[in-house]
């Protein structure tokens, strides 16, 4: 298990490197992007899918399972209602506050503290659907 | 369209990609964000919703890649960032408003810029695509609704 844990922290590292190095940790450039100022968020979701797509569409035909064990699975996600009004609600929240859950993260690391509040409301929200919406 | 350049987002983003990708080839996980909130609900929760079996078996790792994530960005900051820590100038009650926003409705649409837009959209999912067309579309009016309100930045 410790193994699994440092390579998922190893990821994690890269990450939040990536996010910072792009400038998501700042709400002012997701905030110019939402505004159409700066279109460059586009640019970083479209690389960062890409390689993903390359490697969880590429690596499971070259490799049995994956390196520590266990097995290649793809994501199971079906659409309903609750995919497009949650898409909605949290397309608000961001164009609201810039802010999204692993931006937050990376806002921490560079020393942007006052999202310590987004991340804090994003647990209640968080909690007040699993409690009363489920 | 870019006046910061295009060297950063692509540069970013393939390092995300390139995380996400780690994770994936040593462990088969997916890497993704939003779900962190309701599986860390789980250790102060015991309603059923967050006691789910796939919550409580992710929530040790889950915790381990935020940590990651902090630590990724804050490396960068003391490395290679020109202008060091930075502190946002958007106000309280807008982080707090939104951030409520965001932790319920990506907990509802299960998945976020992360786990729609990178992974979903990595595993060439219409569910994810859909979702992202609509949390783009709405992010960006909303944006402009408040610009249009007045409210800087």
């Amino acid at each position: 298990m410790r193994i699994r844990h440092l390579f998922v922290f190893t990821g994690g590292l890269l990450f939040g490197f990536g996010l910072a190095f792009g400038g998501m940790a700042k709400q002012e450039i997701v905030l110019s992007f939402l505004q159409l100022k700066d279109l460059g968020l586009l640019l970083l979701l479209g690389a960062s899918a890409f390689v993903t797509a390359v490697t969880i569409n590429l690596v499971p035909k070259l490799l049995k399972g994956p390196l520590l064990g266990g097995e290649f699975k793809r994501r199971k996600r079906t659409l309903s209602k609750r995919t497009i009004i949650g898409a909605i609600i949290f397309g608000v929240g961001w164009g609201i506050s810039g802010q999204c859950p692993g931006s937050a993260w990376a806002s921490l690391g560079v020393g942007n503290i006052p999202v310590l509040i987004g991340i804090a409301s994003m647990l209640l929200g968080a909690y007040i659907m699993g409690r009363f919406f489920q | 369209m870019f006046p910061l350049g295009i060297v950063p987002y692509i540069v970013g983003g393939t390092l995300i990609g390139a995380g996400v990708s780690h994770i994936y080839i040593a462990t088969g996980l997916h890497a993704t964000q939003s779900s962190f909130f309701s599986t860390t609900l789980s250790y102060f929760s015991k309603r059923p919703y967050f006691q789910q079996k796939q919550y409580l078996d992710s929530r040790g790792w889950r915790l381990t890649f935020a940590v990651g994530v902090i630590l990724g960005a804050f490396i960068y900051v003391v490395t290679l960032s020109p202008e060091g820590f930075f502190t946002t100038s958007v106000q309280w009650w807008r982080l707090a408003l939104g951030g409520f926003l965001v932790g319920f409705g990506t907990r509802l649409s299960q998945g976020c810029t992360s786990g729609h837009g990178i992974s979903g959209l990595g595993s060439l999912s219409t569910t994810s695509l859909y979702a992202v067309i609509t949390f783009l579309v709405v992010g960006i009016l909303t944006a402009m609704v408040v610009q249009a309100l007045g409210v800087i930045p």
